[in-house]
């Protein structure tokens, strides 16, 4: 398939299930890591050539290491349950885009090794020889998962098939086969301390620039400080925050809150990065050792709190694993949860009445809310279950008059992924990426049609991205996406602004 | 014991080696599953709070099959009508193992046993027609999880022909299932269904452990259904994750 011409998928219902398409996505794949990339992660440069003994040995690894591998790769009944739940299979119609056809690509060989009917009787349980082209098929299908969980809501076990995924790439990059998008920037953020390699000083001005930006168009002197000791509040926000559109207002949004609720806090240029891409390449020990970063920077800064930005996987990564991964947290303040999140602390700030809140100034928008799938499924922000849904939305709900719900079978836990989650934001898997989204565009356009929603608000730095690139192809234009905080910076009206009123 | 035929006899022996299996075999998977580290948090959120909120998810699960009901209606219908039928005729089948007079429980519930043989085997009649009708199904579908279908209906057929076509000398397979427990090999009837069911059965408790009818333990085991959503109030580690910190 040509690039750049992607059949955008007609669908008259977002969730409407295509006749399968067998091969319809076969070969896509991403460009391979350089040998550079693999082995400043600690992989081997390029497939090695005792990848078959290795990629076997590594299986077995994960099998005593990881329950939900052996359990997940032993239970799965093939009820079907899963099928018709992933984007990528409603937007592309590959059958192996089917999660439970995903995880059979690894659960075949499994069976072939490590199990007596597969050892025995192959032909009766599907199990299959392990090849280098099986190899080559992991990489291609295992690049078109978002690990989003969308399957594992709805599997009667909970069969998570973000877990295979994961494991099939460390594997892949294991015996030499990483991705080249996820692997070089988790290179930078270990080196420099962040997905865009962007130094301190180039960070500090940007930082400044912005801070000019808010004065000149509030007249008021927010700060946003970096490396600040004695701070209480460390921000880790994804760095695509620091540059990006719409995200960047979004980040204007948590330094007006912050000025308003005179709370002092401070970005870290070590710890400059919320995203952790060690999830979506399923290494433990990569995912680790960006966590550990924020762990350095807290005790460095002296700070009490930890503020996640407005990140989805970073958010997962942060609430789920954190603890895990580089707590215990005992030296921070312990009447705030660590980590937490900014919209749980604007929400409170709003019900605490610190913010002024013009709710009109968003009145040119009719807004949507697009659940981002790591914080839906994975996370939590609030004190109870399901207060992921509910905090955003009743943020949204305070600062801008128009709101209306999507299709209730795709928000909240049943939220389609953007197309672009998962370490698949990269242009070489723009094809994947645009049919992916046809789901959730299809039940925007739905909205569109029935209340005139012009925008749609989210949480996360990849879903604003890629929702960016891709909306202009479902007839939008490319910032019809927006972050929650830009809206709240919208509304917010700052103690000694200028207001229109005054002019 | 000289009046036994041969058949009893091999039979009694398969049944002492697929309990033996069975037992041993699912053991060894639960063991597995149980002492292999589940290294992070991974509930499907949202997710209860507390270990009595996941006590009771998973009794929705099991008694429900809650999030199979949100996915799919008709899988639903048909895997639900099913299981529940299935547990209603192992309970029912009890009376003919424990040897003596039974509960006045299980002497109840006998007659519901008796016809759910009926749902069970519509259930999976459904089952098995959507590995041939839903495309998605079909694709996905091994011989294996069609000979596991048809196993499972031969098992009903035979066990409704004997309740209802041609009715088998119950008293003498209770004398027979019954005896197992003391060692006491007694003749079964001379009936080909009587044969055909009990290998059938014999066959089922083989093949448990090595195959995908392991999700009924494992189903306990899932991280996403059994973990608490509490990783900022508990810190949770793998004694292997825990070594990287020394």
């Amino acid at each position: 398939m040509a690039d750049g011409d992607t059949q955008v998928p007609k669908m008259d219902d977002p969730l409407q299930v295509p006749c399968i398409k067998p091969g319809s996505m076969d070969g896509l794949q991403p460009f391979l890591a350089s040998p550079e990339h693999q082995e400043a992660l600690g992989f081997p440069g390029e497939l090695v050539p005792d990848w078959k003994e290795r990629t076997l040995a590594k299986m077995d690894e994960m099998a005593k290491k990881n329950r939900a591998f052996q359990v997940y790769l032993d239970i799965c009944v093939k009820c079907g349950a899963c099928t018709d739940k992933c984007h990528y299979f409603l937007g592309t119609a590959d059958p192996k885009n089917m999660p439970v056809a995903r995880q059979d690509l690894l659960r075949s060989v499994y069976r072939r090794y490590f199990t007596f009917a597969g050892k025995y009787f192959p032909w009766l349980v599907g199990a299959r020889d392990l090849t280098e082209d099986v190899l080559k098929e992991w990489y291609s299908y295992y690049h078109q998962c978002s690990e989003c969980r969308r399957c594992s809501v709805f599997c009667p076990y909970g069969i998570d098939t973000a877990e295979i995924t994961m494991a099939a790439r460390d594997i892949l990059a294991e015996v030499g086969m990483g991705q080249k998008y996820s692997n070089e920037i988790l290179g930078k953020v270990h080196t420099v301390g962040n997905n865009l390699g962007l130094n301190p000083k180039a960070l500090g001005a940007t930082l400044e620039d912005l801070e000019e930006d808010i004065e000149d168009e509030t007249g008021v002197s927010v700060r946003i400080p970096l490396d600040e000791k004695g701070a209480d509040i460390l921000l880790v926000t994804p760095s695509a925050d620091f540059f990006a559109e719409p995200h960047i207002d979004g980040l204007i949004g948590y330094a007006k809150v912050f000025h308003q609720a005179g709370v002092s806090w401070t970005v870290s240029s070590y710890a400059s990065e919320a995203a952790n891409f060690g999830l979506f390449i399923g290494n433990y020990e990569n995912m680790r050792l960006v966590s550990q970063r924020i762990r350095k920077a807290a005790k460095d800064l002296g700070v009490k709190r930890i503020i996640f930005g407005e990140c989805g996987h970073a958010w997962r990564v942060a609430y789920s694993f954190l603890n895990t991964l580089a707590g215990p947290w005992d030296f921070l303040d312990p009447n705030y949860p660590v980590p937490q999140h900014i919209l749980d602390f604007t929400w409170k700030e709003i019900q605490k009445g610190t913010l002024t809140l013009d709710k009109s100034k968003n009145d040119h928008m009719t807004l949507t809310y697009h659940d981002s799938c790591n914080v839906a499924r994975a996370s939590r922000i609030g004190d109870y279950a399901g207060s992921q849904f509910e905090i955003p939305r009743n943020v949204i709900k305070a600062v801008c008059n128009n709101f209306v719900d999507m299709d209730q079978d795709t928000i909240h836990e049943s939220t389609l992924c953007c197309g672009g989650g998962g370490g698949l934001l990269t242009d070489d898997l723009m094809d994947l990426r645009v049919k992916g989204a046809a789901p959730r565009m299809t039940a925007v356009q739905q909205v569109t049609e029935s209340h005139g929603v012009s925008h749609m608000a989210a949480i996360c730095a990849i879903c604003k991205t890629q929702f960016s690139k891709v909306m202009p192809k479902y007839g939008y234009d490319m910032d019809s996406i927006v972050s929650v905080h830009q809206l709240v910076s919208n509304a917010i009206i700052l103690d000694g602004q200028e207001t229109d009123d005054a002019e | 014991m000289g009046g036994v035929c041969v058949l009893s006899i091999i039979y009694a022996l398969l049944f002492y080696a697929a309990t033996i299996l069975l037992v041993v075999g699912v053991g060894a998977r639960i063991r597995k599953y149980a002492t292999t580290p589940a290294p992070l948090k991974i509930p499907t959120t949202p997710a209860p709070i507390t270990t009595q909120g996941v006590v009771w998810r998973m009794i929705r699960e099991v008694l429900f099959f809650e999030s199979l009901f949100k996915s799919n209606k008709w899988i639903w219908l048909f895997g639900w009508m099913f299981h529940m039928a299935l547990w209603l005729i192992i309970i029912r089948h009890l009376r003919y193992t424990i040897p003596g007079n039974t509960p006045w429980l299980l002497d109840f519930l006998q007659p519901f046993g008796k016809y759910a043989g009926f749902a069970m085997i519509l259930g999976l009649a459904g089952l098995w027609a959507r590995r041939f009708l839903v495309d998605r199904v079909r694709y996905i579908s091994s011989p294996s999880d069609h000979l596991i279908l048809v196993l499972l209906i031969a098992i009903g057929l035979s066990g409704l022909s004997m309740t209802f076509v041609a009715k088998t000398d119950i008293v003498a397979v209770k004398a027979f299932m019954s005896g197992l427990w003391t060692f006491q090999i007694n003749t079964l009837p001379a009936s080909p269904l009587v044969f055909l069911h009990l290998g059938l059965v014999i066959t089922l408790m083989i093949i448990f452990p090595i195959s995908k009818l392991l999700h009924a333990p494992g189903l306990f085991f899932s991280p996403s259904r059994n973990q608490a959503d509490n990783p900022r109030e508990q810190r949770h580690i793998a004694p292997w994750a825990a070594e990287l910190e020394k």
